[in-house]
């Protein structure tokens, strides 16, 4: 009864500073307040408002984790009319209780099925759709160039050539990877990447939806060649006390060669200094070449909330931002990958790779943090941080991931 | 038709209910404001925690507004018990609490030191308090810097000694060591005590000016008398100055407990509870379970809660009951 009045008063609350909503609005939330992002979410705005100038379009910019917080009492209290969200598991929550509208008829009115059909899987639940992706960036190994020019290394093709690699940096001096794991879901990433190789998007999927356990033998072996990758080529020491941006230092400074990461962290390079002759990208090096190649590719997407009080502008919204001109454009902006098979991408070098590895991708797997439920994220990514540590702690980590998976999934 | 009412009899109407219970009423109406918003922002959500407690409930609403909770009678406590992050939590509370105490001879003993006539002295004596004026979370940045294996003070220090100074393959300049830099904050064995400490430095300045204060009012003529008596040193110190000072060191406890049970910025800041849930402790631990981006189990996150305001409620009470039997042996 309690938690009624609690709503009542936000509402009440929220309703006071929405009052001048009008009949023709158009609302959105939105997430990001970076330079990039916001530009690009802004020219997007004066586009679409140019081409429907009867919609008064509102825009509430919010920063990221603001917005984490925020939307839980905005979907029920006073729910704009789009916000945008994450696909996977992250929008499972909302959909479950019924605050995203699901948007079927905009995909089969817009060809999406066929044009964003890579990432229809991640934006269903329960048989529906319900949301609409405006962009993608692809994970992946980024290394220094020159280091590897001055030891004639090659980028590894698969898990031999990369711990042959290792081999030869560590004889040098060099440690092979940098990773800050302080936050965590770094960790994660390179869980992923030897997950997905050594067993495939499948069991991927399957794992983070709590269908196999963790001490499942084919778990048991990608922490195996997570040991493997530990012991033969190492990460740097005191990983545990840097964020993702720390972890740049060693790369920057050429004690460390490789960095498992996303797209994103491109900009931290250049800053730190490097230019694009030094840094590359390589895809994450096959370990079973009888595993399909899926990769990591978290989406950002656009949601309707069931409370929305201008379904035909919003959906008019959702089809507007997956049209390959408006993702072409947008993603130049913001240097990150359209989803729209359509769409051109920029002529930057990280982003014509990324496109060809995600196209020959056949999985997009959205993120561990993303697509495992949140308890389940949290312990998983502390596990992964734990075992990084000292692996040999790694049954006994794998054990009580099966103990909180059995209370998470229940 | 009116009658002239003579001026003896019925002189004054009878005053009215209010006037004749206004001492009672006065103190009443003045502590309504401060009742209501009490009862609002501390009484009812302490009950609806508890109550919360009983639920399991990811914190949304549906569209109509109706909560999505749903009960679990006492199935969060029993998750609790079997919950080994709970108990690293508990464990480093009851850390807190025991090294946190030192606080008080710490604070003592600054303050002594400082209790002096000297040229300057309240100049120092403003520095040793900056600690407890600056915030806790820029206590906490500071001394997370101070740890840090690669450019805090440890580090330095560590590669002035271990470390030889040497270039990597691209030419540029890197340490080797011949044994790798503590990494305070990330180690699970050590991570609380490196925070606890980082707590300890604003805590003792608090303690500090509590004694201070409390020093001024130690009566003179019992040292003298004392020091007629022959005492000095520590004698003089525990036999008639401690005893002179047993409202400061009340005090200090009582804000050292609270402050021991409500750590939450420094480990926020310095270690988010990690390494792996490491250096949690109940008031984080709520906080991650049940608000922070990976939470979303507010009915969990309530039944830490009250494991905590259980504590915190035996000290509180214990607190509350030595003052009122002071105030009573006081009349």
């Amino acid at each position: 009864m309690f938690l009624k009045l609690k709503t009542a008063t936000a509402a009440i609350a929220l309703t006071a500073m929405a009052g001048a909503a009008m009949a023709n609005d158009l609302v959105i939330n939105f997430d990001d307040l970076n330079p990039g992002p916001k530009k690009g979410f802004e020219d997007a705005v004066e586009l679409f408002k140019s081409e429907n100038p009867d919609i008064n379009v509102v825009v509430n910019i919010n920063d990221r984790e603001a917005h984490k917080t925020a939307i839980r009492n905005f979907l029920t209290a006073d729910a704009p009319d789009i916000t945008s969200w994450y696909p996977g598991n992250r929008m499972a929550p909302f959909v479950d209780a019924g605050l995203f509208q699901p948007v079927d008829d905009v995909w089969a009115d817009n060809g999406f099925n066929e044009d964003l059909a890579a990432i229809k899987a991640t934006m269903s639940r329960d048989g529906k759709i319900w949301g609409v992706p405006y962009s993608y960036y692809q994970w992946g190994i980024y290394y220094r160039k020159d280091i590897f020019d001055l030891l004639e290394l090659e980028e590894p093709q698969t898990w031999d050539e990369l711990l042959a690699a290792c081999g030869k940096m560590k004889a040098n001096g060099v440690t092979p990877f940098t990773i800050g794991t302080k936050f965590l879901w770094t960790a994660a990433g390179v869980f992923d990447y030897i997950n997905l190789r050594t067993n495939g998007y499948d069991v991927h999927n399957a794992l983070t939806a709590g269908e196999i356990k963790y001490t499942d033998p084919r778990i048991v072996a990608t922490f195996d060649n997570w040991e493997t990758l530990i012991s033969e080529c190492g990460f740097v020491d005191n990983h545990a006390s840097m964020s993702w941006q720390d972890a740049i230092a060693p790369f920057a400074n050429g004690d460390a060669a490789m960095y498992v990461m996303g797209n994103f962290s491109v900009d931290g390079y250049k800053n730190a200094g490097l230019t694009e002759d030094q840094i590359d990208f390589m895809p994450f090096p096959t370990i079973d070449p009888a595993v399909a190649p899926a990769e990591e590719a978290p989406a950002d997407a656009f949601f309707i909330p069931t409370n929305a009080k201008n379904v035909e502008n919003a959906k008019k919204w959702l089809a507007f931002v997956a049209r390959p001109d408006v993702q072409t454009q947008w993603n130049k902006t913001i240097g990150q990958l359209p989803i729209n098979s359509k769409a051109d991408i920029s002529d930057d070098k990280f982003i014509q790779e990324g496109f060809a590895l995600l196209n020959s991708a056949t999985g997009l797997a959205q993120f561990f943090d993303r697509d495992a439920p949140a308890a389940m994220a949290k312990a998983g990514m502390e596990g992964f941080q734990e075992f990084m540590l000292d692996p040999s702690k790694k049954m006994a980590v794998l054990e009580r991931l099966d103990t909180v998976q059995e209370e998470v999934y229940k | 038709m009116t009658h002239a009412v003579s001026p003896q009899s019925d002189a004054r109407p009878q005053p009215s209910w209010m006037k004749r219970n206004k001492l009672a009423i006065a103190p009443w109406i003045f502590l309504i404001p401060a009742l209501i918003f009490f009862a609002i922002y501390v009484v009812i959500p302490i009950f609806e925690s508890l109550w919360l407690s009983l639920y399991e409930w990811n914190g949304l609403y549906d569209a109509e507004g109706n909560s999505t909770a749903t009960w679990v009678g006492f199935a969060n406590y029993a998750k609790l018990w079997d919950d080994p992050n709970f108990w690293t939590s508990l464990r480093n509370n009851i850390a807190w609490l025991v090294l946190y105490m030192l606080a008080v001879p710490l604070g003592l003993f600054i303050a002594l030191f400082l209790n002096q006539t000297v040229t300057g002295m309240r100049f120092y004596k403003s520095m040793f308090f900056f600690p407890f004026v600056i915030s806790q979370v820029v206590v906490g940045l500071i001394f997370g810097w101070f740890y840090n294996p690669d450019f805090g003070v440890v580090g330095t220090v560590w590669k002035a000694v271990f470390c030889e100074e040497t270039t990597n393959i691209l030419g540029n300049v890197t340490f080797t060591c011949s044994r790798p830099a503590p990494d305070i904050l990330s180690s699970p064995e050590w991570a609380t005590y490196g925070i606890i400490a980082a707590g300890l430095w604003p805590q003792i300045a608090y303690c500090m000016i509590l004694y201070l204060t409390g020093l001024n009012n130690v009566a003179a003529d019992q040292i003298e008398a004392a020091r007629l008596d022959g005492a000095k040193g520590w004698k003089m110190l525990w036999y008639v100055v401690v005893p002179q000072l047993k409202p400061a060191t009340f005090i200090a406890v009582v804000v050292t407990v609270i402050g021991a049970l409500r750590s939450f910025d420094m480990i926020a800041i310095m270690t988010q509870g990690g390494p792996f849930g490491s250096t949690n402790v109940l008031s984080h631990y709520m906080f991650e379970v049940a608000i922070s981006e990976y939470g979303e189990r507010y009915g969990y996150g309530s039944s830490v809660a009250t494991v905590l305001f259980g504590i915190m409620l035996f000290f509180i009470s214990y607190f509350l009951w030595r003052m009122y039997q002071d105030e009573k042996g006081g009349r």
